[in-house]
């Protein structure tokens, strides 16, 4: 499965990662217009930290154990057996947030327009997630792992 | 007469919600080939209990509560007999009596049995128009009804009774509920969030009484109005009551199975009987801020000790984390989590420290540094992480300052703990991204 890490001695906290995330779940795909013609504007789904020296970004750690799949009221979440990616069913979706109450890392947004959690996809229509493919210093890497039983 | 069908199956599932399908799941994960059977007294394909608030307005049908897939017992080669009502178990023989009167052999036995709703003594509640609120039953029944009712009440201010509150009061409904103590939600929450939540009913239409109780169903054949302690009595034409649910442990009576208020439960969700577990309402397991057993009815500690005592009925030992009461909650647009205790029973052994500004709140409660209740209100993005610090039992005493803090996020927290959480990749299964040239072009396809 598809892992995303930062190394956060390089992370300049530039932020592009998360304009790359929002781009690439916008319906025009394009920087621009994402930000400011699409309404509504399309949610990054990976933040930025930031405290004096120290910054790095953080997304949807594509748990082993998810405890946001487990926790889910509506089985809108779920970890693919195949691809061991924590996928969300928007439609599924009803907004209760415990995902989020749940999640150690902070990694889930609020959709507040579609009522639904808005997360890491690991870009499924790209071959290495456009946060790790855009990131100017390569503070964030792609790796392939085994998915653990 | 014809002697009574007796099935076989390894591993029988009392219950078919979030711990039943649960310990089914993490057994199948394991065991594919060990007959697995789950039983339930409702006929339905698991659905999300919490989802009968946006039934009852309509936000969901029945297809879009389902908590599994149609295809999930075939796919998991599960035998479901939904609408099944099993009557008694012989637990020194290994077996479980159907109300069709068929026999059930098993060799490990989960009861996910759940929780019944807790009746009052209340005078008229067997009249018409009168319902409880925790399953799609109730919800389909009320739904029936609604359109035809102009005022309801609702019984108890708790979890339950305000979903009811919220669901039908968005149906149009004009809508009173009656809480006992002096506020609503007073189990989960502090007194400012309670405030919070009741002013945001209020704002909705919603009328919130409480330091009172229904003393009276008044009513000929259907209930036309409720008589509280104080005299005053409300019309209304459907009554909810939502006092709380208890433990179904009536199949367990008189066994020598260990029930507290609960069926008692050790850390592998196990019971003191041999090949026998417990798990979700009807369970008392283990409470990671209490540090002891209790009940904790909630969805998510249902489905977690479920998967728990799935995986151990199947020989795959597995500890259960402990949980606690938790819930994060949605009325009317006011996000709520909470966690723990809300509201410290000794104020002095206890610190609170609590950040109020326009719409947000957010409260934390610490017993030597170590975090034991949260409420967050409006603001919840970063509540997971609190959270995680309260589950772990992290001494907060060297960053507390930060942690109510508008920017808080895991970068507050001391490196050694953002650093483990962020997770650190091997070399070897690093992908090697093409050159930049190549990238590019990539990227323009």
């Amino acid at each position: 499965m598809k892992k995303i890490y930062v190394r956060e001695e390089v992370c300049m906290g530039c932020g592009l990662c998360r304009v790359y995330c929002q781009t690439e779940h916008s319906r025009s795909k394009d920087i621009i217009k994402a930000f400011k013609r699409e309404t509504p504007r399309p949610l990054p789904r990976i933040r930025v930290e930031r405290n004096g020296e120290t910054c790095f970004s953080i997304q949807c750690r594509h748990c082993d154990e998810p405890v946001c799949v487990y926790s889910c009221l509506t089985g809108a979440m779920r970890k693919d057996p195949a691809s061991g990616t924590v996928t969300i069913d928007a439609d599924r979706c009803t907004g209760c947030w415990t995902c989020i109450l749940v999640c150690p890392y902070g990694a889930l947004t609020r959709d507040e327009n579609r009522k639904a959690v808005a997360k890491c996809d690991l870009c499924p229509d790209q071959e290495v997630p456009v946060c790790v493919a855009n990131c100017p210093n390569e503070a964030l890497v792609l790796t392939i792992e085994e998915i653990a039983h | 007469m014809a002697k009574a069908r007796t099935l076989k199956t390894k591993y029988l599932i009392i219950g078919n919600s979030a711990g039943g399908i649960g310990a089914a799941e993490a057994i199948r994960e394991v065991d594919k080939a060990g007959s697995i059977t789950i039983v339930s007294d409702e006929p339905y394909h698991c659905y999300s209990r919490p989802l009968i608030a946006k039934y009852l307005t309509g936000e969901r049908t029945f297809e879009g509560m389902l908590f599994r897939p149609l295809d999930f017992y075939e796919q998991n080669a599960i035998d479901a007999r939904l609408g099944h009502t099993v009557t008694g178990l012989g637990l020194d023989k290994r077996t479980a009596a159907l109300e069709s009167g068929e026999r059930i052999t098993w060799e490990r036995l989960l009861i996910a049995s759940g929780g019944v709703p807790i009746v009052p003594d209340t005078t008229g509640l067997d009249k018409r128009g009168v319902f409880n609120f925790i399953s799609l039953d109730d919800a389909r029944a009320i739904s029936e009804l609604v359109d035809s009712a102009t005022k309801a009440v609702v019984i108890g201010g708790g979890l339950i009774g305000i979903s009811a509150t919220e669901a039908l009061s968005k149906r149009g409904l004009e809508v009173t509920v009656v809480e006992m103590k002096d506020r609503i939600l007073n189990t989960i929450l502090d007194e400012e969030a309670s405030r919070m939540a009741a002013e945001t009913l209020e704002n909705a239409g919603i009328r919130v009484i409480t330091d009172n109780t229904v003393a009276e169903i008044m009513g000929k054949d259907w209930v036309s109005s409720v008589v509280l302690s104080d005299g005053e009595e409300i019309p209304c034409s459907l009554l909810v009551v939502a006092i709380g649910v208890l433990p179904r442990i009536d199949l367990v009576q008189g066994a020598d199975i260990k029930v507290n208020r609960g069926i008692v439960v050790d850390r592998t969700m196990a019971t003191n009987y041999p090949d026998v577990y417990a798990c979700g309402d009807v369970s008392e397991a283990y409470d990671f801020v209490l540090d002891t057993n209790r009940l904790t009815p909630i969805w998510p500690n249902a489905h977690i000790g479920g998967r728990v005592a799935g995986y151990n009925m199947a020989g795959v030992r597995t500890e259960y984390p402990g949980g606690t009461a938790m819930n994060s909650l949605n009325y009317f647009g006011l996000d709520i989590a909470a966690a723990g205790i809300a509201t410290p029973p000794e104020k002095n052994v206890y610190e609170c420290v609590s950040r109020r500004e326009d719409g947000t709140y957010k409260k934390l409660v610490m017993k030597d540094d170590i975090i034991l209740g949260m409420v967050c209100i409006g603001d919840i993005e970063k509540s997971g992480i609190l959270y995680s610090l309260m589950k772990d039992r992290v001494n907060v005493r060297k960053f507390k300052g930060a942690l109510l803090a508008d920017n808080f996020g895991l970068v507050s927290l001391p490196r050694r703990l953002w650093r483990e959480r962020l997770g650190a990749p091997q070399p070897e299964q690093v992908v090697e991204l093409p050159e930049e040239e190549e990238m590019e072009d990539v990227m323009d396809e």
